[in-house]
C-alpha cells in the first residue's frame, strides 16, 4: 500500500472491543486500518476474550490474537485496560495502538497513550505512512494531515472511512498475555442499554433522521414506520435528543454518532453544521423540509420543501406496496 | 457546623477553553484554518463543566470552585465568563500568541497536573471535547497521568462523601460507574443546561483577581507532539436537485438513486 519510511518495522496492536459476547464493528474497521501500517495483533480482555479470540484469530489481517483473563476487564474500564495496553507496549515492542472511535476506544486510548508519553490521534480517517495521519477537525470543516513525533502511535480510527475486516481469510495464533493486577480505582455499578431490534446506527445501510420538524415524541413513530419498511436505523438531531423525543445514543453529529450509510433521509432537520459532521459522507442524501432556505438542501442530492407528516407516511406507503 | 460541610468541603477545577463559536463555519486558507475575525467563545463543553461546578457549590458539595485555562493573552475572557457564572477563583497560563494556537491536549493536560500538584483539587470537571481540535482526549489523559479514575462523557454526576458516582453517554445507552475523589469528570452535552451570567455579575467579575502564570514556569514542554503538514477544506459536496411532489421524489430515489 505504501513504502515504510523508516527501517523499523511497524507492528500494530489492535485493542480489541467486546460488544453482546462479539467482536465491535469499530474493531473490524481498526484492524483494516491497522493492517495498512503493519501486522496487526489483536487483544481482547475480560471473560469473553476466549471466544471472541477464535472468531478474531478467523479475522482477515490478524496475525495474532492475545488473550487476557480477569474480571477486572470485564466492563471496558479504562483504569484497567490502560495499565494493560501499556504493558502489552512495554513487552512485545509494538510501534502502533489503534481502537475505533467508539465510547470504548476513546475512553482508553488517549489514557493509555498517556501512560507511555504520547498523544493520541482522534478519529483518523485516512493513514498516509506509519507516522502521517489525516483527520478532522471544527466538526469536519477543515481536513488536516498530521505527522506524529512520537514513539509510539495510538490512534482512534473512524469507522465509516475504513471497511470492516473480512470475519474469514485470518489465521492468526491465540497466544494468552498476563494480566496486571486490578488497580481498583474505579467500580463498575450497572449498565443501562437501550433495547432496539432496530439495525445499528453506525453500521445501517440506511438511516432516516428526524429533527426538529417532528415537533413531538408520539410523532417520531411515523420515522420508525419507515425505517421498518426499509430495515434503516433511525437517528435524530440534538435537539430532538434533548426535547426527550429520542434516546442520546441516537444523535448523529459531531458530539453524537458519525454515520455513512448507503441512504441518508433527513426529515424536518436543518442541516446545522454540528448535524452535517455527522452524516456528510453519507453516499445518497436526501432531504425532507418545509423552509426552502434550510441549509441542508446545499448538499443534499434530493430535496422536496413539503410537509414531512405528508411525504414520510407516502414513502411508506408506496414502499410498501411495491414490495 | 452544617453535617454537609463537614463531609463535603470539595475543591473543584474546571478547564476552561476560548474556541470559534460554534455556530461560525471556519474557511480553510493557505494551508490554515481562518479563526483571524471570527467570534470566539468559551468551549460550549465547558459552560456544562462551570454549570455543574458551580451547582455542585449551591448544593454545599464543593467549597471552592476555581477556572483554569491555557491561552494566550484573549483567553482571560473565558476565565471573566467563568467567574461571572460563580467561579472563585481563575488561573490563566499564558502562552505566547506565535505558540497558542497549537498547544496539544497532551501539553493542556501536563499543565493542569502541575496546577494539581499545586491545588489539590478533589475533582476536575472538564469539557469532553473543544469543538475546534474535536480531540475529546484532555480528560483522559489527565487522569492518566495523575493516576486517578476518569468519569467521561457525564450525563450525571452524583457526590457522596469521597464517592462520585457518574453516568456517562455510551453506544447502546449509559454505562454508571463508581469513582473515588480525586477524579477527573468529563462533561457530556446533557449533564445540565448551562446558565447565562447575569450583568451585575460580569461586573463583578472585572474585579475578581487572575492568577496569570507564564507557561514556562510550570516547566512544561508546550512543543506539538503532532507536525500539521497541509490543512485544507473537505471536499464540496454539490447541490442536487429539488423536487415539486412527493411522487417524483419517490421516483427519483427509487428509480435513479435507487436507494428506495
Amino acid at each position: 500500500m505504501f513504502r515504510l519510511s523508516s527501517l523499523r518495522l511497524a507492528k500494530v496492536l489492535v485493542l480489541a472491543e467486546v460488544a453482546g459476547g462479539k467482536v465491535a464493528p469499530a474493531t473490524l474497521s481498526a484492524i483494516t486500518a491497522a493492517a495498512q501500517v503493519g501486522p496487526v495483533t489483536a487483544l481482547v480482555a475480560g471473560k469473553d476474550a476466549q471466544v471472541v479470540a477464535d472468531a478474531l484469530a478467523k479475522t482477515k489481517g490478524v496475525e495474532e490474537v492475545l488473550t487476557t483473563a480477569g474480571d477486572h476487564y470485564d466492563h471496558g474500564l479504562p483504569e484497567e485496560y490502560a495499565p494493560l495496553v501499556a504493558s502489552a507496549v512495554t513487552t512485545n515492542g509494538y510501534t502502533h495502538v489503534f481502537a475505533g472511535t467508539s465510547a470504548f476506544g476513546k475512553n482508553i486510548i488517549p489514557r493509555a497513550a498517556a501512560k507511555l508519553d504520547a498523544l493520541a490521534i482522534s478519529e483518523v480517517t485516512a493513514i498516509k505512512d506509519e507516522n502521517t495521519f489525516v483527520r478532522q477537525l471544527y466538526a469536519g470543516n477543515a481536513i488536516a494531515t498530521v505527522k506524529s513525533a512520537d514513539k509510539v502511535k495510538f490512534c482512534t480510527v473512524r469507522g465509516t472511512t475504513f471497511e470492516r475486516a473480512a470475519p474469514e481469510g485470518g489465521s492468526g495464533k491465540i497466544s494468552e498475555f498476563p494480566a496486571v493486577a486490578a488497580s481498583g480505582k474505579a467500580k463498575f455499578v450497572e449498565d443501562k442499554i437501550s433495547a432496539s431490534d432496530k439495525p445499528d446506527l453506525t453500521t445501517a445501510a440506511t438511516v432516516v433522521t428526524g429533527g426538529r420538524g417532528i415537533k413531538n415524541k408520539e410523532n417520531f413513530k411515523i420515522l420508525e414506520d419507515l425505517a421498518s419498511s426499509l430495515h434503516a436505523a433511525v437517528g435524530a438531531t440534538r435537539a430532538i435528543v434533548d426535547a426527550g423525543y429520542a434516546p442520546n445514543e441516537m444523535q448523529v453529529g459531531q458530539t453524537g454518532k458519525t454515520v455513512a450509510p448507503n441512504f441518508y433521509l433527513a426529515c424536518g432537520v436543518s442541516g446545522a453544521i454540528q448535524h452535517v459532521a455527522g452524516m456528510k459522507d453519507s453516499k445518497v442524501i436526501a432531504v425532507v423540509n418545509t423552509d426552502e432556505d434550510a441549509p441542508f438542501f446545499q448538499i443534499a442530492d434530493y430535496g422536496i420543501v413539503e410537509d414531512l407528516f405528508k411525504v414520510v407516511p407516502a414513502l411508506t406507503e408506496k414502499i410498501n406496496a411495491s414490495k | 457546623m452544617l453535617r454537609s460541610t463537614l463531609l463535603n468541603r470539595l475543591k473543584v477545577v474546571v478547564g476552561v477553553k476560548r474556541v470559534v463559536d460554534y455556530t461560525v463555519k471556519v474557511r480553510v486558507k493557505d494551508n490554515k484554518i481562518q479563526t483571524a475575525n471570527s467570534k470566539m467563545s468559551v468551549n460550549p463543553f465547558d459552560e456544562i463543566a462551570i454549570e455543574e461546578a458551580i451547582q455542585l457549590k449551591e448544593k454545599k458539595i464543593a467549597t471552592e470552585v476555581i477556572a483554569v485555562t491555557v491561552g494566550n493573552k484573549k483567553a482571560e475572557e473565558v476565565l471573566r465568563t467563568a467567574m461571572a457564572l460563580g467561579c472563585d477563583k481563575a488561573i490563566h497560563v499564558l502562552v505566547p500568541d506565535a505558540q497558542a494556537e497549537h498547544v496539544d491536549p497532551l501539553a493542556v493536560a501536563q499543565i493542569f497536573k502541575k496546577l494539581h500538584e499545586e491545588l489539590k483539587p478533589d475533582l476536575w470537571i472538564l469539557g469532553k471535547q473543544a469543538v475546534d481540535g474535536d480531540y475529546g482526549n484532555a480528560p483522559q489523559i489527565l487522569a492518566g497521568l495523575l493516576d486517578v479514575p476518569q468519569g467521561t462523557f457525564a450525563s450525571k454526576v452524583e457526590v457522596d462523601g469521597k464517592k462520585v458516582k457518574v453516568t456517562r453517554e455510551v453506544d447502546a445507552g449509559h454505562q454508571v460507574v463508581e469513582l473515588e475523589t480525586p477524579c477527573v469528570i468529563a462533561a457530556d452535552l446533557r449533564l445540565n443546561t448551562p446558565r447565562f451570567p447575569k450583568l451585575p455579575n460580569i461586573m463583578k467579575a472585572r474585579k475578581k483577581p487572575i492568577d496569570t502564570r507564564d507557561v514556562a514556569s510550570l516547566g512544561v514542554d508546550i512543543k506539538p507532539r503532532l507536525t500539521v503538514e497541509t490543512v485544507t477544506e473537505p471536499p464540496e459536496r454539490k447541490a442536487g436537485v429539488k423536487v415539486k411532489t412527493i411522487d417524483e421524489f419517490y421516483d427519483k430515489l427509487h428509480n435513479e438513486a435507487k436507494v428506495l
